[in-house]
């Protein structure tokens, strides 16, 4: 076994999304212990660390950015990372976090909706949460992104196809490993 | 109509077809596959959604392969490396365009959009993508139109003209605000001229006409404009 | 004269009759009467000079005339007092008198009124607009007397159909609506189409923003479009021609619909022309108030009650236009072109302009110019002579900065091509077009992202909605263009505007999106570093572009 040291050091994050990426993730199976051989995961919701590190070899990203904590982590990890993927249709698209952005002033509608208009009790607006922004973007439109796994969830078979192809220093095709929704 | 054949080459294979064939067909027809959304066999071809677009030997300019005739000696390419750009930029448009959001659309694996995607590998949009908020028409008894998943590919508007002959959908505005209108933009529930027949949702490549409660799988039946058509020539 | 049948030779006697009849006058008054002038009192001058001269005694030696324009829009209304030529500008009812009194009664043209600019006229060559402000456009006899109508006589007396297509083949004329297609080409292609019938259309939808020359042609000279369309059915064989004109061109619609009926009244169109066997009539068709439906194939459409879309080509609509028919379709430019070559030879008019482009151009000079107009220029002069020559330079003494040529889809060109001679495959070769002949003069005060940006929004306001890279991806340059105006670009938009642009350039299914992206790819090519201030610095070097953002800060 490869010393820790020597091991790609991989970063997982949980922005406005299901989690259901990172579930797909996981349903990599058997295969995620071959991959426990390669990789070592230096930060992620499955594990239990405060601060992004600095100098990560890859890190996936699931979740569209919706308000203003996440656009701050998304700018930390783009900073401290190598090669950033968006991982699932959220990350890539927007998604369903993003339909907002159909109506206009759509930060304050999605509160009222949520916190008012379909509370039963407490009727108020939180004002010790992070701000959302006026639209909800998917990752490349904040920070560069190097490659990109759409699918909702993206099937874990794409996801090891292309961990897979990056470990052993290639670029994935994309081709026919690209079905939205 | 001439009885005549014309020889060409497609992305290097030597093929002989009927005079006046279009390339799209001559291609298909011998197992090279040319991706299309507007066209559609047995409706005319329309030439608006671009994504057939291929090289003519000696023609600095590009033909689409659905609309352009064969003629003798032409040296057609389908699939260079600008083709392809130009297809991924062409699907990368329809999807930002207008809210095509596949994971709660009607058509989520049924739709000749998502799957072009991902046969081209187009893994993400370089452009911002327009939210839009068209009103969904649902006043139909069992036909619903979401003009906000519609690419305008205007099959619907062909199937309706030249198969059922009731013309009920034509296209008002221009430019990025087209949309696909019934009768004189009157909502769905009270057309004259719409005869329910459904084809337009049979041929909808996208989740834009569908019916209400049906599974799409049902609903779609896109060689339904050739099936009639070869009926009504027996 | 007016209502009777003619025959062939009677066309002379009515140009003797009208000649003579000029003769008795010692002056000529003519009042431009076209839609620039009009709406500054034009007719309210040309009242004025009515009674002017009656009220002075001289109405048995002055004719007082409504003409057409002699191109100084800037300064209408424009009255011509011949002999001499002499250009009063912005003449109103009260400054009428004066004129009368001075110039016509005692001999002494009135100095501070005269238009001083005769670089303006000097480098043009009127072939096209030979008659304009020359003729009253609502006088048939007037065309004729000016040697109108000699050129259908000599079709039908002399020529064959061949001969006719031979001498426009000789010509070397091209199609003025832009393309640049070989008119004798283009009308073997009709003439040798076995099917019939076959119909001639006169494209008049001059949907430019700032260009007016095929209105300025057709409200001062309608009778030239309509002998130059009878030639075109004569030598391809059609029956039936139509104008399709924009609705938006009241006079000139009123002027052609003058001049088609006169025109019937005189049988010079409909079942026998001039008593012979040739049967050619015309009809007006409007347009609905769309750019595209400039385009050959969206006019078809137009023209038969349909939606003005384009289709791709081929069939060409000389195969297959109107209702499947073979069809010409000509710019009345080019057709007003046809008389002068039927008359005087294709050799004659090959030998003006250059070799592979000749004749004339009728350009809509605007933007920042100090004389801007409609002008007439050999094909072959150079941008430089037309902006600094014909236009007398930039205006308000302001620097030169670019050169907009071939209307909102034409190409930004810099000042280090103003040498450049303006002839079709040249502008080609620069990434701007002939278009429908707008030329528009940029000077430093101006933006050249904010330029682009404007010609794009106008583009994507007109695009038909048809094909994908021309609605959706002009759609998306105006998004990029609003990030970068606002402050929130970065150099990768720089990239993908290129790309996008190149893609709706190579892509689109028409001349309209084929074009649109002409003003970003000239102005990224030439004004970069203009592009990069806006990212890099957040700088607009005109100060056009980032008012929104400033005015948000300062609250």
């Amino acid at each position: 076994m490869m010393a820790a040291a020597e091991k790609v050091k991989v970063a997982t994050m949980w922005l406005s999304g299901c989690s259901g990426c990172h579930m797909s993730f996981l349903d990599m199976d058997e295969l995620l212990i071959d991959l426990a051989a390669k990789i070592q995961v230096v930060y992620s919701p499955i594990a239990d660390v405060k601060v992004f590190p600095e100098k990560v070899d890859v890190t996936l990203i699931e979740g569209a950015v919706a308000n203003d904590e996440q656009l701050e982590l998304l700018k930390q990890a783009r900073e401290r990372t190598k090669v950033l993927i968006s991982l699932g249709d959220c990350a890539v698209t927007g998604n369903v976090p993003a339909l907002r952005n159909a109506w206009g002033n759509s930060a304050r509608l999605a509160l009222e909706r949520a916190y008012i208009e379909n509370a039963d009790v407490n009727k108020q607006i939180p004002t010790d949460v992070p701000e959302l922004l006026e639209k909800v973007r998917p990752l490349h439109e904040v920070v560069k992104v190097d490659y990109y796994i759409p699918g909702c969830p993206p099937s874990a078979g794409v996801i090891t196809y292309v961990l897979t192809e990056l470990l052993a220093g290639r670029v994935p095709n994309m081709e026919g490993k690209c079905k939205y929704g | 109509m001439s009885n005549s054949t014309v020889t060409l080459k497609i992305d290097g294979v030597e093929i002989t077809v009927p005079e006046g064939t279009m390339i799209l067909k001559a291609a298909t027809d011998n197992g090279i596959r040319i991706p299309t959304l507007c066209a559609l066999e047995g409706l005319s071809n329309s030439g608006g959604c671009r994504l057939c677009l291929v090289e003519i030997a000696g023609s600095p300019k590009l033909f689409a392969a659905c609309i352009t005739p064969v003629s003798s000696g032409m040296v057609v390419t389908t699939n260079s490396e600008r083709l392809k750009e130009y297809r991924k930029m062409t699907v990368q448009l329809l999807l930002s365009e207008r809210t095509h959001v596949c994971s709660v659309c009607v058509a989520n694996d049924h739709c000749e959009l998502q799957s072009l995607a991902n046969e081209l590998g187009v893994d993400h949009v370089m452009f911002e993508r327009k939210w839009t908020d068209y009103k969904i028409d649902s006043t139909h008894d069992f036909l619903v139109i979401d003009r906000n998943r519609c690419i305008l590919c205007t099959r619907c508007i062909r199937v309706c003209d030249e198969i059922e002959g009731a013309h009920t959908l034509d296209l008002k505005m221009r430019g990025k605000d087209t949309q696909v209108i019934m009768d004189l933009d009157n909502n769905w529930g009270v057309s004259c001229s719409c005869t329910s027949c459904r084809k337009c949702a049979k041929v909808c490549p996208v989740g834009a006409i569908y019916v209400e409660e049906e599974p799409l799988a049902r609903t779609k039946h896109k060689e339904i404009a050739e099936f009639l058509l070869a009926r009504r020539r027996r | 004269m007016e209502g009777t049948r003619l025959k062939l030779g009677d066309l002379q006697k009515i140009a003797e009759h009208e000649v003579d009849f000029e003769r008795a006058f010692k002056h000529r008054i003519n009042v431009c009467c076209s839609s620039g002038c009009v709406p500054f009192g034009a007719f309210d001058v040309l009242k004025a000079f009515q009674e002017a001269v009656k009220e002075f005694g001289v109405e048995k030696e002055c004719k007082v005339a409504r003409t057409g324009c002699v191109g100084t829009c800037a300064v209408g209304p424009a009255v011509v007092i011949e002999p001499g030529d002499y250009l009063y500008q912005n003449v109103t009812p009260d400054k009428v008198r004066q004129i009368v009194r001075d110039h016509i009664v005692l001999g002494l043209p009135v100095k501070d009124m005269l238009y001083q600019n005769e670089a303006f006229f000097k480098k043009q060559h009127r072939l096209v607009l030979r008659n304009a402000g020359k003729i009253d456009p609502t006088r048939i006899q007037d065309y004729i007397a000016a040697g109108g109508y000699a050129a259908i006589v000599k079709c039908l007396a002399t020529m064959t159909p061949q001969g006719v297509i031979y001498e426009v083949l000789g010509s070397g004329l091209r199609g003025r609506g832009g393309a640049g297609f070989p008119t004798g080409q283009k009308w073997s292609l009709v003439a040798r189409s076995h099917s019939s019938p076959k119909y001639i259309v006169a494209n008049l939808d001059e949907g430019d923003p700032g260009v007016f020359a095929n209105r300025t042609l057709a409200e001062a000279d309608p009778h030239a479009i309509l002998e130059g369309m009878l030639i075109a059915a004569y030598a391809v064989g059609a029956e039936k021609g139509y104008i399709y004109i924009r609705a938006e061109y009241p006079l000139a619609i009123e002027t052609l619909q003058k001049a088609i009926a006169q025109a019937r009244a005189m049988s010079l169109l409909g079942e026998n022309v001039l008593e012979t066997s040739f049967k050619f009539d015309v009809e007006l068709r409007f347009g609905a108030g769309a750019f595209v439906a400039g385009e050959e194939t969206a006019i078809l459409a137009s023209v038969e009650g349909r939606r003005a879309m384009p289709r791709p080509r081929p069939p060409y609509p000389a195969n297959s236009g109107l209702w499947g028919k073979p069809t010409l379709i000509q710019n009345v430019e080019t057709l007003a072109n046809i008389p002068l070559i039927v008359l005087n030879g294709g050799a004659w008019f090959s030998k003006i302009g250059t070799g592979k482009c000749t004749g004339t151009k009728c350009f809509s000079l605007t933007g920042k110019v100090n004389n801007p107009g409609i002008i007439e220029v050999p094909m072959g002069i150079t941008l430089h002579e037309v902006v600094f020559d014909v236009g007398g330079g930039v205006a308000d003494n302001r620097k030169f900065k670019a050169v907009l040529v071939g209307g909102p889809s034409g190409g930004c060109l810099p000042e280090t091509l103003l040498e450049l001679p303006i002839d079709y495959d040249s502008l080609t070769r620069v990434g701007a077009i002939m278009g429908s002949g707008g030329i528009v003069v940029i000077d430093d005060k101006s933006c050249m992202v904010d330029t682009a940006k404007f010609f794009t929004d106008f583009c994507i306001d007109e695009s038909c909605g048809k094909c994908t890279p021309c609605r959706a991806g002009l759609a998306k340059i105006k998004e990029i263009f609003e990030g970068i105006t606002r402050g929130e670009g970065n150099l990768e938009d720089l990239a993908t505007l290129e790309k996008a642009s190149i893609y709706i350039r190579d892509a689109s299914l028409c001349g309209l999106g084929q074009t649109a992206p002409n003003p970003v790819i000239t102005t990224l090519r030439y004004f970069k570093d203009e592009y990069v201030r806006h990212i890099v610095d957040k700088v607009c070097p005109a100060d056009r572009c980032f008012k929104n953002v400033k005015e948000v800060n300062k609250q």
